[in-house]
């Protein structure tokens, strides 16, 4: 691992002083004209590849969409596409070189949140502008006022699970087993803490876990001796489908909870039939009869093989026909009023729903939570839970999820947000009553 | 009780996995004086040998004990090749110069293992087939022992028993640890010490693989960094049981294997938290090295000059 280390360290010295080389001697003035190059870096090989290779899938396909209609005022987007390997370090690495070295307009990444925060503060410093498709730890956009998101936050997205372990599954009483290097699944674990114990739920049980853990046995027993009704494991699904498999064979029959991170084909593959029972939180529903959605995942499945688009996928098509709006709205590729422009972005028709970016530059949308079929490998639409202030709608039970209690979406980054006013900020409170009817909660039945 | 006796199976579990890793490590420095860092990725290569064998032959489809086997004993052959291979282009060339040549060999074959399955396998994690149909066993109350550990268990135990066999039983056996004595005077007795140190590497990349095969049934991930954190435990393991010591891997093995897993299960109670299992591992080679540096079952033996 030290070599690891050492070998991620020494790249990053060599390329950040190329890097800085080439930005000293290199022009200055960004042309305008020719193709807009746009830079999109993810894991493409490494633990979380399923991420890297859904968001490059998704962001290619709107591309290609926005070329083939005549591209941006004239110019064609020019993607330029980098591997991270999911490594903090080669993240930064490798957003540097796009910022200085290929004097990209703007950047689309990461999946892992503790990947964006490492790319982040380069395209802050850089002055371009960072749009992630799908990272959910609320600390990415806090980063600096060009680093923004098309999702919703681990704050709203733990406190869904919360809300349905005790409103729907009744639960008193859960158990976090989370990923101690990730700060996804530390703002995960604690959301769903917070919001479990408002609504009168207890964690008897606290584990945690590496990526390169050999087994996860030694967590899961102790928490079988604790018996918990529900376990929350917000973790990415190559350890997550294992610690199914391990908690079926301890004889754990306590359903599985998780978010986001789950969503990969590779899940079914590890966890299998061990996976029945478990939930998630998501950003959409592929089954959603809605005919945008059902547009993206025909037009998707066509271009790639017949692949089911998950929601990685749909975040960064949409994050890139986001980028392509602002470029068209701002009418220039300059950073500052580029901007300006993404912060403006409201009630952007999404496939992954309507996207109002607030003043901390996130979206607020509602999630949907998904129940997982092992037969036929399926993700079954449960009910949609909405953010703060929008009506409670659920089509199975019935609970009083969202009204209830609002989830606290903590705003710490109000400071920064206003050393750049923009107009968007003012409808900051707005948002939330945008994105009620956004996704038509009321279409999603259940298929 | 349950919960301890679970945790404990836990643990020997994932110790019979270090035990045979050990095993390779420390019979190599027996009897070369070398610490071979590729050994870890061997075991990588052995998981990634099965995987293939297995979807090749079609075993993943269709769950079977001679699937299994073939799969197992394929996976071993494949790593002896490769083993052989890495001692006769990398560390024989090498091996009349400076101790220290050889083991700045052996970081650079570690690389070059771990990059190269980068490309050749792809970085993503691939999922191992089940290649038995997976089934629990209740011991008593709430201790249960699953089919893939009894596994761990009886092939582990199976090969260090026929490793004992070989070693002090038979010929070959009996030439590897003269040539572990003393390597020149093993070669004026006529013995043919390149045959005997290329049959170690054989022997310990087969038994690595054997711990990658294993592992897979039981944790399905496998990816070309999986042999970095694990072989360097069984490096511990070794160290810890006296390294150039076979009973001594084995002890080693199972030492660490049930200390960092009772850090995941208790650790919590005395304010550690689960994942400073590697911290233990590491704790643990340290303590040893300045308490016991000959570890718990090795001798001192006089440097000779």
């Amino acid at each position: 691992m030290k070599r690891i280390l050492l070998t991620f360290a020494l790249t990053a010295t060599l390329v950040a002083n190329f890097a800085c080389v080439r930005k000293d001697g290199g022009p200055t003035v960004a042309s305008d004209t020719g193709a807009i190059k746009v830079g999109v870096y993810g894991d493409l090989s490494g633990q979380t590849s399923s991420f890297g290779q859904s968001t490059k899938n998704g962001v290619q396909m709107a591309a290609d969409e926005i070329n083939k209609a005549g591209g941006i005022n004239g110019r064609q987007i020019q993607l330029l596409i980098e591997d991270d390997q999911g490594q903090p370090a080669q993240a930064a690495t490798v957003a540097t070189k796009l910022v200085n070295q290929d004097k990209v307009v703007a950047l689309l990444g990461e999946v892992a949140s503790t990947n964006s925060l490492a790319a982040a503060p380069k395209a802050q410093e850089g002055k371009v502008p960072m749009i992630t498709p799908s990272s959910t730890n609320p600390k990415v956009t806090q980063v600096g006022d060009y680093i923004f998101r098309v999702c919703f936050i681990d704050s709203f997205q733990g406190a869904v699970m919360a809300k349905f372990a005790a409103n729907t599954l009744k639960a008193k009483t859960a158990a976090l087993l989370g990923d101690v290097n990730s700060d996804y699944s530390k703002g995960m674990s604690q959301y769903f803490e917070e919001q479990f114990n408002k609504l009168g739920g207890k964690i008897i049980m606290r584990q945690s876990y590496t990526q390169t853990d050999p087994d996860f046995k030694g967590q899961l027993t102790s928490i079988r001796a604790a018996n918990p009704d529900v376990i929350f494991v917000p973790g990415y699904y190559g350890q997550v489908g294992v610690i199914a498999k391990q908690a079926k064979e301890l004889g754990i029959n306590a359903p599985l909870l998780g978010g986001d991170g789950w969503d990969a084909p590779q899940l079914w593959e590890l966890g299998g039939e061990a996976l029945r029972g478990a939930y998630m939180a998501n950003h959409y529903s592929i089954d959603d009869p809605s005919p945008a959605i059902q547009k993206f995942v025909a037009d998707y499945k066509a271009r790639y093989n017949n692949t089911a688009p998950d929601a990685i996928a749909a975040l960064a098509y949409d994050a890139m026909k986001i980028l392509a709006d602002a470029l068209k709205r701002a009418g220039t590729t300059d950073g500052p009023k580029l901007r300006d422009a993404i912060a403006q972005t409201a009630d952007f028709p999404g496939v992954t729903g309507r996207i109002t970016i607030n003043a901390d530059r996130d979206a607020v949308k509602p999630a949907v939570v998904l129940k997982l079929e092992p037969t036929g490998r399926k993700f079954i639409y449960t009910e949609t839970i909405q953010p703060e202030g929008a009506a409670a709608t659920t089509t199975t039970s019935g609970a009083p999820a969202g009204s209830a209690s609002p989830p606290t979406v903590a705003s710490p980054a109000a400071g920064a947000s206003g050393t750049t006013a923009s107009p968007a900020a003012g409808n900051a409170n707005a948002n939330t009553n945008t994105n009620t009817n956004a996704n038509a909660a009321g279409a999603r039945a259940t298929p | 009780m349950d919960t301890f006796v679970q945790q404990l199976i836990n643990g020997l579990t994932i110790g019979s996995i270090y035990a045979l890793i050990a095993l390779g490590y420390t019979m190599v420095y027996g009897i070369l004086r070398l610490i071979n860092f590729a050994h870890g990725d061997i075991y990588m290569v052995g998981a990634f040998a099965g995987f293939f064998i297995a979807h090749g032959l079609g075993f993943a489809a269709e769950p079977s004990l001679v699937g299994f086997a073939i799969t197992l004993l394929g996976s071993m052959l494949v790593a002896a090749l490769i083993g052989m291979a890495i001692e006769r282009f990398a560390y024989r060339p090498v091996r009349k110069y400076a101790r220290m040549t050889t083991l700045i060999t052996a970081i650079g074959v570690s690389l070059l293992l771990e990059n190269l399955g980068v490309v050749i396998f792809g970085g993503a994690p691939r999922s191992f087939p089940q290649l038995l149909q997976n089934q629990n066993y209740t011991l008593f109350g709430n201790a249960a022992i699953s089919k893939s550990q009894i596994l761990i268990f009886s092939v582990s135990i199976a090969l260090m028993l026929l490793l004992q066999w070989i070693i002090y039983r038979t010929k070959v056996g009996t030439a590897m640890r003269a040539v572990s004595f003393n390597l020149n005077s093993a070669k004026l007795m006529g013995i043919n010490t390149n045959l005997i140190i290329a049959f170690t590497f054989a022997l310990g990349s087969a038994l690595a693989a054997a711990g990658g095969v294993l592992t897979a049934q039981y944790n399905p991930q496998i990816y070309p960094l999986m042999g970095i954190i694990t072989g360097l435990k069984a490096f511990v393991a070794a160290v810890l049981g006296g390294i150039g010591n076979i009973p001594g891997a084995v002890l080693g093995g199972l030492l660490i294997g049930a200390a960092e897993t009772f850090v995941v299960g208790y650790g919590q109670s005395v304010g550690i938290p689960s994942t400073y299992r590697d911290a233990v591992a590491f704790s643990i080679l340290i303590l040893v090295l300045l308490f016991r540096p000959a570890g718990l079952l090795g001798s001192t033996v006089q440097e000779k000059v």
